[in-house]
């Protein structure tokens, strides 16, 4: 969950040089060659195409098709802060953790919850009781079984005040949980047992629908109990961690990389085509394109920023954008002037703001308008979107003036506030282009405030201070009231002061509920209210960027951006690299490709057709006549439904530091000088 | 014998001198540390109290402060920096011990280069003063000077590793190729300000009266450079090697996170802003000592390529 700007619109050297000294120079150096030796340049990075590919009745690729070497190069855009699956935190620990471990529920590569450690379970009729039935052939990668009691032991682990895991709130919904975590009860007590050894039971609190997909997070992940004994803090380390999922975690070279080695003992084993997956915490993402381009990564965390066009003119068959369960939005301050009390005003600064043009000319990366909260993309939940989003922008600006004049100001009484952002260019951008609209269409004075990340987080929630400042969500997990939550009255994140009695008492309902039909309306009506009261100015659905090779398959987007190793395999390259004069063909080929997928990006940016894979659909057509069969099936009808989790403390410090650094080169340095 | 002696008296006073030095420092960023808005575990993520306060007697931040600050002394007392609170599985020691060695080497390996390469261009555009030679060097390290090495460095990556596709484009792996980028673009500034450095003091010795008799006793002008104009001429150059290596620890913050190399630089930004306080406190106290040494060292070189330090120091 968080919030952030993904790291777009830093500038980057590389790109400014691209643009301006490079051509230059290189008309200097190169004479004549010009433009068509820069042409060149670009077309060398680009990768094999891959073979067709071909499926057996399981849905498993036929041998035959398979590349030999199976080693994936994975971007992991910094160093996970901890491989101990119940102190994990942030994205870049979560994605190995998902590769290293299995909770009783996995993920499919299109995101759907499907069995992981448990083969099937049982759900009481009031949903408080949920019984989990192992599979008998899972073992730990030293050979052990996989047992119920592992999961208890890793359960209470993960809840007890000892561990002092940050990400236990997962387990609140279990019963006694709460009480656990304030040390009022022993980890003993928590709702947890095992029946026999291959049947766990857990009983809950409230019905929790998304729990299953909760289930796939990190920190209900069962630990080797005999190791962690042995080595306690270091049984996380290579040589002592026993984990039960895909892959055995063979070396950790601290800040270089990261290596996982298939597991043998693994129940699904003969299923997964990958043997080493290799995570690097490339920080930089200029780095981390030039090592994708030299084909030393097949699998980047994010793009640089201000590089779409050239991107998507260059590697329009591995740039890959899709929607993220994730929405950025300006929150009001509702406890200070001017905006108490003063729903008008607040409408009026909401309307005036042209979302298109936001997200076109500022974020860039086919980000999409935002006019609720709860973005696209969760199964059997669509946002109610106000009236005014179906008006025309104009309509909206002419409204926007109405409700600013009768707010009491004007030209000669200009609204005057300040608008508070971290670290961070996109954020930046945002609040620069913001108030900019905001001064054209109503002739407001807003004056921009950029802090520090924790002086910012904390400014907002002292509610002193603040009074429009950014903000953000990205879920954990597929389910509204992870968003809605955000708004109860005396919630640690409602940092808008927002407090309705009724609204409150709505999301009571949402979660006692446990009839689908009857909890959707009432997040619907939620959500309505939400709007309808104005705390906050919704803006965009965040996307997901990052370059992935064109022969690696088996993955699919989806909008918790989840990508297990062991779904993903290699095809084999279907030609060898062309000579020379071939490769000019290619270049001319490239425009081609380039609208094809710049067409299907705008497709995607339709919400209701979310479709991950995007930008493969023109790519493989053009590429291999039939198509891809399986991995990716675009264009096909998807559940979008999508499990849970992700977190984000560290997209904060995965956004942050790049901005930080590459945003102003200079500032870091400068201030250690 | 009596010049021996007084080198080592003044050698151990100035050891002793750094202690203070040093405990000032460790005092300082503790506070500053702490002053800082914010804590470790403050985050967009929401933190229900009780795991917060679970979070903070781990590492013992319930205590009081004062409490925790002469703790914390009593700790690193005995080299002990304590656990990470950002990397979980790993102490500061372990951390530091493994960046170090790769922080040394490129940090070495650049000065080694700046000094050798600063001062050879420094003379030879010294002894041609006034040439299209000088003034083409010297632009040269004036643009060294002033253009920035998070500007160089995607330059070199671009054209070098690329499109050239001479050397990786960034990373680690002990390899000569890895780290010739890096060291190349960390030692470029320095060398360019060594040059200068260089000529200036080259220009002013080769003008002094002792260089004058060393010509006018007929010595080749070779011999005048190496025997006599050479030592007096670095005596700059050696006084800048301390600020040097604070500046080159700053570059290296850049050049870790641009070439992706597994040091200690880039523990300074994000344990700061992270609020990692073992994690910044051990890195700080870490390059403080290095400096402090090493400054130390070049005031001993000083020294002894210097008489009048140490004649003072006699009398």
């Amino acid at each position: 969950m968080q919030n952030w700007s993904k790291k777009s619109g830093m500038v980057d050297p590389v790109n400014l040089l691209r643009q301006f000294v490079l051509p230059a120079s290189l008309v200097l150096l190169v004479g004549a060659c010009g433009d068509d030796y820069q042409e060149k340049l670009a077309a060398r990075g680009r990768h094999a195409q891959p073979v067709e590919l071909i499926l057996n009745e399981e849905g498993r690729p036929v041998p035959s098709v398979i590349a030999e070497q199976q080693e994936l190069h994975r971007d992991n855009g910094q160093e996970p802060q901890t491989l101990d699956p119940h102190l994990a935190e942030g994205l870049p620990a979560a994605r190995i953790l998902r590769d290293l471990f299995e909770g009783l529920t996995a993920e499919s590569p299109e995101g759907r919850i499907i069995p992981g450690a448990a083969f099937r379970w049982n759900i009481s009729r009031d949903g408080k009781t949920y019984t989990f039935y192992l599979r008998r052939d899972a073992y730990w990668s030293n050979g052990d079984p996989v047992t119920a009691e592992d999961f208890v032991y890793g359960l209470r682990r993960s809840a007890d005040p000892a561990t002092a895991s940050k990400y236990a709130q997962v387990l609140l919904p279990i019963e006694n949980a709460p009480e656990v975590l304030a040390g009022d009860l022993p980890p003993s007590e928590l709702g947890v047992t095992a029946m026999d050894e291959f049947t766990l039971q857990i009983s809950m609190r409230d019905p929790t629908p998304y729990f299953l997909a909760l289930l796939s997070h990190s920190s209900t992940y069962p630990v080797h109990k005999a190791s962690v004994l042995e080595h306690g803090s270091a049984f996380s380390r290579p040589g002592n961690l026993v984990s039960n999922g895909a892959y055995v975690l063979s070396e950790w070279a601290i800040r270089s990389r990261i290596e996982l080695i298939k597991n043998k003992n693994y129940w699904d084993a003969d299923n997964v085509i990958l043997e080493k997956v290799y995570y690097y915490p490339f920080e930089d993402q200029s780095t981390a394109l030039k090592r994708f381009r030299a084909g030393k990564l097949h699998w980047t965390s994010g793009v640089p920023n201000n590089q779409f066009k050239w991107l998507q003119k260059h590697y329009p068959d591995e740039l890959v954008i899709s929607p993220w369960l994730g929405s950025y939005y300006f929150g009001f301050n509702l406890e200070r002037e001017p905006f108490i009390e003063n729903l008008g005003l607040r409408m009026a600064l909401v309307l005036a703001l042209d979302r298109d043009l936001l997200t076109e000319k500022v974020t860039q990366f086919g980000e999409l308008p935002s006019y609720t909260l709860v973005p696209p993309g969760i199964r059997d939940y669509v946002s109610p979107v106000p009236e005014w989003a179906e008006w025309t922008q104009a309509e909206r600006e002419k409204e926007a003036r109405r409700l600013y004049a009768m707010a009491g100001y004007s030209e000669e009484n200009p609204l005057e506030f300040e608008i508070r952002y971290s670290a961070g260019a996109n954020n930046k951008k945002m609040a620069l282009a913001a108030s900019s609209l905001w001064k054209q269409v109503l002739g407001v004075r807003a004056s921009l405030l950029n802090e520090e990340n924790k002086v910012f987080l904390q400014n907002r929630e002292q509610k002193i201070l603040t009074q429009v400042f950014q903000a953000g969500w990205i879920s954990d997990y597929a389910d509204p009231y992870s968003f809605l939550n955000l708004f109860r009255s005396g919630h640690g994140r409602n940092d808008y002061g927002y407090s309705n009695s009724l609204y409150d008492a709505l999301l009571d309902e949402v979660a006692a509920e446990r009839i689908p039909s009857i909890r959707r309306r009432l997040m619907l009506e939620t959500e309505r209210l939400l709007l309808a009261d104005v705390p906050f100015i919704p803006l965009y659905t965040y996307v997901t960027k990052r370059m992935v090779n064109p022969r690696l398959k088996g993955w699919q987007s989806n909008v918790m951006d989840h990508h297990y190793s062991k779904h993903m395999f290699f095809l084999k390259a279907a030609l060898d690299e062309p000579p020379t004069v071939v490769e000019e063909i290619e270049v001319t080929e490239t425009g081609g490709e380039n609208i094809r997928s710049s067409e299907s990006i705008q497709e995607m940016a339709v919400p209701g057709e979310e479709e991950g894979v995007i930008l493969k659909e023109g790519d493989t057509e053009a590429a291999l006549p039939g198509g891809d069969a399986e991995t990716v099936a675009p264009g096909q009808e998807q559940d979008l439904d999508l499990p849970l989790e992700e977190k984000a403390p560290d997209v904060a410090n995965e956004d942050m530091l790049p901005d930080t650094v590459t945003e102003g080169g200079a500032s870091p340095e400068d201030s250690l000088k | 014998m009596i010049q021996d002696s007084g080198m080592a008296r003044h050698a151990l006073w100035r050891l002793l001198g750094l202690i203070p030095t040093l405990f000032m420092l460790i005092t300082v960023a503790f506070f500053l540390m702490r002053v800082a808005p914010g804590g470790p575990f403050d985050s967009e993520m929401l933190l229900p109290a009780d795991i917060k306060a679970n979070l903070s007697a781990k590492y013992d931040l319930d205590e009081p402060l004062l409490q925790q600050y002469f703790r914390y002394l009593s700790q690193i007392a005995v080299l002990d920096f304590g656990p990470s609170i950002q990397y979980k599985d790993w102490t500061v020691n372990e951390l530091i011990g493994q960046g170090m060695p790769v922080s040394l080497t490129i940090g070495l390996a650049a000065m080694v280069l700046a000094f050798f390469m600063g001062t050879l261009l420094g003379i030879s555009a010294a002894l041609r003063q006034n040439t299209r030679v000088d003034y083409s060097l010297m632009g040269v390290a004036m643009l060294g000077i002033s253009i920035p090495n998070f500007v160089i460095a995607p330059i070199l990556i671009l054209l070098l590793a690329v499109y050239a596709g001479w050397l990786p484009a960034g990373g680690w792996d002990w390899s000569i190729a890895s780290m010739v980028l890096p060291v190349v673009t960390l030692a470029l500034p320095v060398t360019a300000y060594i040059a200068r450095l260089t000529r200036g003091s080259m220009i002013e010795v080769m003008h002094s009266n002792f260089i004058r008799s060393a010509r006018a006793k007929g010595l080749p002008e070779s011999v005048v450079i190496r025997r006599h104009a050479l030592r007096p001429a670095l005596l700059p150059v050696i006084s800048f090697l301390g600020p040097a290596t604070a500046g080159m620890i700053s570059g290296s913050v850049i050049i870790e996170r641009i070439f992706s190399i597994p040091g200690l630089g880039s523990y300074f930004v994000q344990g700061a802003l992270n609020r990692d306080y073992t994690l910044v406190m051990g890195v700080v106290i870490f390059y403080g000592v290095l400096i402090i040494l090493l400054n130390f060292l070049v005031d001993l070189i000083y020294a002894w390529l210097n008489p009048k330090v140490r004649y003072d120091e006699r009398s």
